[in-house]
């Protein structure tokens, strides 16, 4: 059954599009990630112009994010302290993003934008996760070493504007998580992802968060810059098609609560693994299609004047 | 003369005996006279594309070319080159009031009733199609145009060969015009050419209106309107839609 997607100005085979959310919503029940940096391409795979697939993302970010986080916070696991700092830089990122993505669009670099950051982030993200998994499957095999200290301080946490961070157990300069703030949220606007796998291992290895509350708080901060996105995209782009973000979100709220009962019954490592394979074979196959010579040179755009 | 569908060949069919009986019986004809089996085209949530039945009556022999263009917009044209590696957009034309849409049909193949020289004064075809040419090398020029027609041809909006008018003895003809479901908004105008001896006799334009119709269009002029309202309203839905999922999901 074809649905005609207004702002897309297309029509796309609902249960593909169900499907495609129900995957990545699994994968995002599972892990916590969001999984905008992998629906995202594969949208702009089977024919959705960029711009609308990165827009309409975002919007359907804050669907499953409102979804993930109330689980968190009903296990009291966010800390809305850190959360507030990180959203201090991810609004004044995301609406930076959200003028330089326009920007780009009237200078037709913006499919090219996209792509590059996705296959800079893929394979970064990709191998990261590799690495992560890997380690943690040798580490399961042997009996564990010496006790790890609570986390490491280094001296970007001794920047001033030292706060404290109950939840967190961290005493730490907030402009640490203002500044990752920042930085994900010009990616949530250029990408259309919530950013939650640059933001988690950020809030992690750079902040020294303890992992259970990480994923509730990224979700929180997440949810209004991904709110902050989809308002400005509709504003200056009017790219956000809400008839794709209904469908994308009905399927991944329900991935992803199927994914967060699957974790206990599969073996959650090794899916891991799989998943960084996945995320570094899209990086692959984004970068391919970057270099390798394109069939058609040229292409066209309705001529939009700068302002 | 196709009769696949029957039922949706046999109204315009009816109304075209009715054009005839009346002026042709004396013999104050008019040498052409052509209409559309729909004059609105509805773009719902369901639409696949479409086809529209183009039908009329000449008063004698001669050969019908039918042309069909869409709302015209400027266009930019963009080349990709190798930088470091990667395939980058860098140099762009602009072409002004390119047709969105273009599609052609006749009876027989153009060059058998057509020289070059009308083909090119009547504007007929995609090489002769009127638009405002960028200020560029002709060469450069030449090179952008043809990839426009070449990406609009494979986007299905520029026809890529001439469509087939039938006769029905030597006076009633038919077309049908096809739309794919990518078919831009607007005002089209359908033109019938009547030619005897390589020139035109006679020639009748037809408007038809593709819009949108329905949800999808409500959606769209809102976004487009009220584009701060369209984006509460898409935030504030999917914090509903995200609330509703989890509770629904927490009984389970």
């Amino acid at each position: 059954m074809q649905i005609y997607l207004p702002i897309a100005e297309m029509s796309l085979n609902i249960f593909l599009l169900l499907g495609l959310g129900t995957g990545i919503g699994f994968l995002s029940g599972m892990f916590g990630v969001g999984g905008g940096f992998l629906l995202t391409p594969l949208l702009i795979f089977i024919g959705v112009p960029p711009a609308v697939a990165v827009a309409t993302q975002a919007n359907q970010v804050v669907a499953s994010s409102v979804s993930g986080v109330l689980g968190h916070w009903q296990r009291d696991n966010v800390d809305f302290k850190m959360g507030f700092m990180l959203l201090i830089g991810g609004f004044a990122g995301s609406t930076a993003g959200v003028f330089l993505f326009g920007l780009l669009r009237q200078i037709g670099q913006i499919d090219l934008v996209i792509s590059l950051s996705y296959v800079l982030l893929l394979s970064l993200i990709g191998v990261l996760m590799l690495a992560e998994s890997l380690r943690s499957l040798v580490r399961r095999r042997r009996p564990a070493g010496n006790v790890r200290k609570l986390h490491q301080h280094f001296w970007l946490h001794g920047l001033p504007l030292k706060m404290r961070f109950r939840k967190s157990r961290l005493y730490i300069s907030a402009l640490l998580p203002i500044s990752v703030g920042l930085f994900v949220g010009i990616m949530s606007a250029i990408m259309g992802v919530g950013g939650a796998f640059i933001l988690v291992p950020a809030m992690i290895y750079l902040l020294g968060m303890p992992t259970a509350i990480v994923i509730g708080t990224s979700l929180f901060q997440v949810i209004f810059v991904a709110a902050n996105v989809t308002l400005l995209q509709s504003v200056q782009n009017q790219t956000v098609d809400v008839v794709l973000a209904l469908v994308l979100t009905v399927g991944g709220v329900i991935g992803a609560q199927l994914g967060s009962r699957a974790t206990t019954k599969l073996p959650a490592e090794q899916i891991r693994v799989l998943l960084a394979l996945l995320v570094i074979g899209v990086g692959i196959g984004l970068a391919y299609q970057l270099t390798a010579p394109p069939k058609e040179l040229f292409s066209i755009a309705v001529a939009e004047t700068l302002p | 003369m196709r009769l696949s569908r029957p039922a949706a060949a046999a109204a315009p069919l009816v109304a075209l005996l009715m054009l005839l009986a009346g002026p042709a019986r004396d013999g104050a004809a008019e040498p052409l006279i052509a209409d559309l089996s729909n004059h609105l085209i509805a773009i719902t949530t369901g639409f696949s594309g479409t086809d529209v039945l183009m039908f009329g009556a000449t008063d004698g022999p001669g050969d019908i070319l039918v042309t069909v263009r869409g709302p015209s917009t400027d266009i930019a044209v963009r080349r990709k080159e190798r930088v470091f590696g990667v395939w980058v957009n860098r140099e762009a034309l602009e072409f002004g009031s390119v047709p969105a849409f273009y599609g052609i049909a006749s009876n027989r193949p153009l060059e058998e009733f057509l020289d070059p020289a009308m083909q090119a004064r009547q504007r007929i075809g995609l090489q002769h199609l009127a638009m405002t040419l960028p200020q560029a090398s002709p060469a450069e020029t030449g090179l952008f145009q043809r990839a426009l027609i070449r990406i609009k041809q494979n986007q299905g909006l520029f026809a890529t060969k001439v469509g087939k008018v039938s006769f029905l003895g030597n006076q009633l003809f038919r077309t049908e015009l096809h739309f794919p479901s990518n078919v831009p908004v607007g005002s089209y105008l359908v033109e019938v050419l009547l030619f005897r001896d390589g020139a035109v006799v006679s020639a009748q334009t037809t408007p038809l209106v593709i819009s949108k119709i329905g949800i999808g269009a409500e959606i769209f002029r809102f976004a487009h309107t009220q584009s701060l309202g369209y984006g509460a309203g898409a935030v504030f839905g999917a914090l509903l839609l995200g609330w509703v999922g989890y509770l629904v999901f927490r009984r389970l």
